[in-house]
């Protein structure tokens, strides 16, 4: 399993010279499977990039799993390549809503006066599945989607593939449910996905002192990142979500308070840079 | 590399809401398991719920003889808890209940269900006030 990552801002796009080295470019992973499976996380601005990489390789198939449909995870699609490639397929995988379906909510970001093209009138092959209540396979991976603490309907997912596993997180507030660290699993927001998980990629937008004025915002510190990482037993971690007033300085910074919070992951945890790849070797 | 399923995320969102309500709250998930009960709810159920853990609603419910008003045994089909799990709507009962400490105590329950994303149930909150 090989994971990319195209975008890891949080929030907002963020290009500029303070971003060089993390990024400016909003949530996108790209998991590619030893089978020739791509699953896209995320529509964030890095899916873009992204997009041209797949029609430059000829991938005419990918399936997307969306966490939520904030804006940050969502504002890329609109000018993502197979959406405009007829020979491509895209199947879309995203929360169930109590009112309106997948396929309508993200229809809006396509219509006046946000975009002046239809999602129904583009090209591409798009398929909507809203996510299965239990797991699921995708040729040979094995798919876990899971709500996590988030504002509005929001899930983190767990791909079991090639012998190793990843976990995706990027938007979770745990700390909303007290005392996490001290519960068993069981009761733990995305316990069932992160669990003794190989990689773990999850928020840490905040210092702990930044936290403090941002409670309920949906998102996590870093001290409290890796207090879940412990809590689930995550492998290794990369602090994902960066907030948009962060620097590349700042998030060196921030690095190294992870990693002098004494965790129990076998390897230090990291912060995401756009164009990271991290090879997860067959356990 | 299989994994522990974990509770629903509005059933964790609940737990953490009872920890810190003053008034006493049960929660059950939707197979009918008592999962958590809060400390207010231990005056009630004269134990707390690390002493008790996790077991079926149906028997949880039928250790405190609830009964009538009248002092007459309360039918099963009439305890809110009950209709909340079988017929997910929400219900209300005075009741009395003989507590785990030997204490006959007159209390009222309303039991509702929880649905989650579009039309999950997820399991049930019943709340005890006393008269």
């Amino acid at each position: 399993m090989r994971v990319r990552i195209w975008g890891c801002r949080g929030s907002v796009p963020t290009p500029g010279p303070q971003t060089v080295r993390c990024g400016g470019n909003t949530s996108c992973i790209e998991i590619s499977l030893d089978d020739g499976t791509v699953f896209v996380l995320d529509a964030g601005t890095g899916i873009r990039e992204l997009g041209n990489q797949l029609a430059e390789n000829g991938v005419k198939h990918v399936h997307l799993m969306l966490t939520h449909l904030h804006l940050d995870h969502l504002e890329g699609l609109r000018f993502f390549a197979p959406l405009f490639d007829p020979e491509s397929t895209i199947d879309l995988w995203g929360p169930r809503s109590p009112v309106v379906t997948l396929k309508e909510r993200i229809r809006r970001s396509f219509s006046p006066p946000l975009f002046p093209i239809d999602l129904m009138d583009t090209p591409g092959r798009v398929n909507f599945h809203e996510l299965p209540k239990t797991q699921w396979r995708i040729g040979e991976a094995r798919l876990i989607a899971s709500l996590i603490v988030h504002p509005g309907p929001t899930v983190g997912y767990r791909i079991e593939a090639d012998g190793s596993s990843v976990a995706y997180i990027p938007d979770h507030e745990p700390a909303l449910t007290g005392d996490f660290a001290r519960r068993s699993r069981d009761w733990i927001s995305g316990g069932s996905i992160a669990e003794d998980v190989d990689l773990l990629l999850h928020d840490a937008q905040y210092f702990e002192e930044e936290y403090d004025g941002r409670l309920g915002w949906g998102h996590s510190s870093v001290d409290s990142a890796m207090a879940y990482a412990d809590a689930v037993g995550a492998r290794r971690v990369v602090l994902f979500h960066h907030d948009p007033t962060h620097s590349d300085e700042t998030m060196e910074r921030l690095e190294a308070e992870a990693r002098s919070l004494g965790s129990n992951t076998h390897d230090p945890p990291i912060v995401a840079r756009e164009g990271m790849v991290l090879e997860l070797p067959s356990r | 590399m299989a994994t522990a399923r974990s509770k629903h995320l509005v059933l964790i969102l609940a737990r953490e809401l009872a920890s810190n309500l003053a008034t006493p709250t049960l929660i059950a998930d939707a197979e009918g398991t008592l999962v958590f009960f809060n400390e207010a709810a231990e005056e009630i159920v004269g134990r707390g719920f690390s002493e008790i853990g996790e077991m079926p609603m149906d028997e949880f419910s039928a250790s405190f003889t609830p009964r009538t008003r009248n002092h007459a045994p309360l039918a099963d089909e009439r305890r809110p808890t009950r209709i909340a799990l079988e017929e997910r709507r929400a219900a209300h009962e005075q009741l009395w209940v003989l507590s785990r400490d030997g204490v006959d105590r007159q209390v009222a329950i309303t039991a509702f269900p929880l649905f989650a994303e579009a039309d999950e149930f997820v399991g049930i909150v019943g709340i005890f006030w006393r008269e």
